[in-house]
């Protein structure tokens, strides 16, 4: 075939360096021969020629048949190296014989066979690609882009209107099927996508959409979408389906918003009323404890005043049974004492006198309460329980020896 | 010399022939042979192929999935409301000699086809739902439908319909503006729903507080009332057990400490006849009858 004739030595170092990895194994032999050929014939040169051989016709001699067959090397040398290639780490390149499928090359350089016999077609198949579903950014950032409402807005099961927007991310799976299979295997990425989150979203209510559903979402119009672009065999990859935003239509926005504020209102409501028990509770617990704290003082008092009474008047008793009429006497007059010498008294000796005496109670009592007005308003039993209590709690020995001072004082 | 003269002619010669007799299909393409302007062949795979120079010829096709991307077109559904769709169709060549007999290899007349069969489609699927159907319940029934019937169709014409897709079901602008005013009387009753059903809790709540209280502080009185009675219950008794010992000095003595409790303040007047037993020795120190 016509890349076994003799080539030229511009292109000697890549084959020399090259050769050995990825040409077929005659074609590594076909350079070593050329090179062996031609290494003492000319140093550097060999620029251009054109292949139909022009040149050569002019010369007549054998040293022109070299002439010429050099050119005719050359020529074919340049239409041979046509077919080296570079595929980048994050490429693959897809060869085709005569049109038919032969293979795909790894990163690396590379020879195929020249027009007409093979071709190359070059695809990235590492780089993440994008889609924007619902809005353009500018530089492929969700924010300071531009909505497109004709695309974002779609319909839900219960027939609101959402406005939704959707990042997807995407790559090549299968660098073959990409380059035959389908026209615009990028453009139909983007359609199928745009059916499946319609789909999607069709099936969900507008409530889940907005709120718990989103990552359920997004997975299912993943799996959609795959479903149908392995359908159309794109050999697209869809590696995640970011769901941007998902929002009610700008033109019910503001009662959306008043409906969240609503529930947090609620809570608002709920919380206050929370207060108010924990306000109020605590306190009736207080002065719940307090009454019954009051009731139980009011409780020992009692008894222990009764006792305090009762332990007095038991001791007087006994003291009484002695004599009877004595102390009957003593207590009375004593008692009579105590209460003449804190009142106010008038004695009339009213006994065969006929006579109207004169009493001006009003004006004694009147400056009877002048006098009395500082002091503290009488009353009947309180006074008289701490001195009778401080009694009861004293040693029972200095109590009988204090008794006969108390009784006179009172 | 002359044999490289030879060998050159040989090569251009056989070049030549080559490019005349010679052709390529690609993976991509489907290609058809005529002999005279009938079809002779058209079952090629992907590679190097003969053709007789000068009276067979050869046209090649889009052999790949292509899209049929049709307007987006107003139907109307069973409820006789209007709904926008957009569909797409993908589609590739089959049957090349069909194909090319029927559309005459023009893919724009093919795309015209498919078109009017979807559409057909779509008028026909969609009278029969409601838009509710159509959104969400039967969509992918309704793209099944219609690609079984393109299929059916269209394959007399070697095209191998691979997918009806509805893009877009949507409203019409009109229809739009009624469903916000819907969707925004939902919200205001859903907000009212909340609001009311907050006030509802928070009343609950402070009544049943205050429920509580009452009965914290009532079962508080009870416990006091009744603990003061226990106190009033034992004092009683212990000075019932003091008034046993003797009741008439019992009586003295406690009357005795009431009139002193009693007169306690100048304010109190008391009007006195010395024949009181107090005074008895007021006037006569010696003892009376």
């Amino acid at each position: 075939m016509a890349w076994n004739e003799p080539g030229g030595s511009g292109n000697k170092d890549p084959w020399g360096s090259r050769g050995k990895e990825q040409g077929p194994p005659d074609l590594d032999k076909v350079v070593k021969n050329i090179r062996n050929k031609f290494r003492g014939v000319f140093g550097g040169g060999g620029g251009g020629g054109s292949s139909s051989g022009g040149p050569s016709e002019s010369s007549g001699s054998g040293g022109g048949t070299t002439v010429a067959s050099i050119v005719l090397g050359i020529a074919v040398a340049v239409w041979g190296a046509t077919g080296l290639y570079i595929v980048d780490s994050a490429e693959r390149g897809v060869v085709t014989r005569f049109g038919q499928y032969n293979e795909t090359t790894l990163p690396g350089l590379h020879w195929h066979m020249p027009f007409p016999a093979e071709r190359v077609d070059i695809v990235d198949v590492d780089q993440i690609r994008n889609v924007e579903i619902g809005f353009r950014s500018a530089s492929g950032r969700a924010e300071g882009s531009s909505g497109l409402p004709q695309e974002s807005l779609m319909l839900t099961q219960d027939e609101n209107i959402i406005d939704i927007k959707f990042a997807v991310q995407y790559r090549l799976k299968e660098a073959k099927d990409y380059v035959f299979n389908v026209r615009d295997p990028d453009a139909s990425l983007r359609e199928a996508m745009e059916s499946s989150i319609r789909e999607v979203i069709g099936k969900s209510k507008m409530d889940f959409v907005l709120t718990e559903g989103q990552s359920q979402i997004a997975d299912s119009i993943q799996r959609l979408t795959q479903e149908i672009i392995d359908r159309y065999r794109t050999g697209l990859q869809v590696t995640s389906v970011n769901l941007q935003s998902a929002q009610p239509p700008i033109e019910v926005k503001p009662s959306f918003d008043d409906a969240i504020k609503s529930r947090e209102d609620r809570q608002r409501q709920i919380n206050e009323a929370d207060t108010y028990v924990n306000d109020i509770i605590p306190k009736a617990r207080g002065a719940a404890a307090r009454l019954i704290e009051e009731a139980n003082a009011y409780k020992a008092r009692v008894v222990a005043e009764a006792d305090g009474e009762a332990s007095r008047f038991n001791q007087l008793v006994a003291e009484y049974h002695r004599a009877p009429e004595v102390m009957r006497q003593r207590l009375y007059i004593e008692t009579m004492e105590t209460v003449l010498a804190r009142s106010n008294k008038i004695l009339v000796d009213t006994k065969g006198n006929g006579n109207m005496i004169y009493l001006p109670l009003d004006k004694m009592m009147s400056q009877g309460n002048v006098s009395a007005m500082p002091a503290p308003p009488p009353m009947v039993t309180i006074p008289q329980a701490p001195g009778d209590t401080g009694v009861v709690k004293a040693p029972a020995e200095q109590r009988s020896r204090d008794n006969l001072r108390s009784r006179e004082v009172r | 010399m002359n044999n490289l003269y030879r060998g050159l002619v040989v090569v251009v010669a056989v070049g030549i022939l080559a490019s005349l007799s010679l052709f390529t299909v690609e993976e991509r393409e489907k290609a058809i042979l005529f002999g005279l302007g009938e079809i002779v062949r058209s079952d090629y795979t992907p590679g190097l192929h003969f053709k007789i120079p000068f009276i067979q010829n050869v046209r090649k096709f889009d052999g790949r999935v292509v899209t049929m991307d049709a307007a987006p077109e107003e139907f109307l559904t069973s409820e006789k409301k209007n709904v926008i769709v957009d569909s797409f169709v993908k589609w590739r060549i089959k049957d090349i000699a069909a194909y090319y007999k029927a559309m005459g290899g023009d893919e724009r007349r093919a795309g015209m086809r498919i078109s009017q069969i979807v559409k057909d489609g779509l008028r026909n699927e969609l009278g029969k739902r409601t838009v509710q159907d159509a959104v969400s319940g039967e969509r992918s029934q309704i793209m099944d439908n219609l690609a079984v019937n393109a299929r059916r169709q269209l394959a007399e014409f070697g095209i191998e319909v691979i997918d009806v897709r509805i893009k877009r079901i949507d409203l019409p602008k009109e229809v739009s503006n009624s469903v916000y005013q819907r969707m925004e009387a939902e919200r205001a009753r859903v907000a009212k729903d909340f609001r009311s059903r907050g006030a509802e809790e928070a009343e609950r709540v402070r009544a049943d507080a205050d429920r509580q209280r009452e009965i914290i502080l009532a079962e508080a009185y009870r416990d006091a009332e009744h603990a003061r009675g226990e106190g009033d219950a034992k004092a009683a008794q212990v000075f019932a057990k003091a008034h046993q010992k003797d009741a008439e000095f019992y009586a003295l003595y406690r009357s005795l400490s009431a009139y002193k409790a009693s007169f306690n303040s100048k304010n109190d007047v008391i009007v006195l006849q010395p024949d009181s037993d107090f005074f008895k020795y007021f006037n006569a120190p010696r003892p009376r009858k």
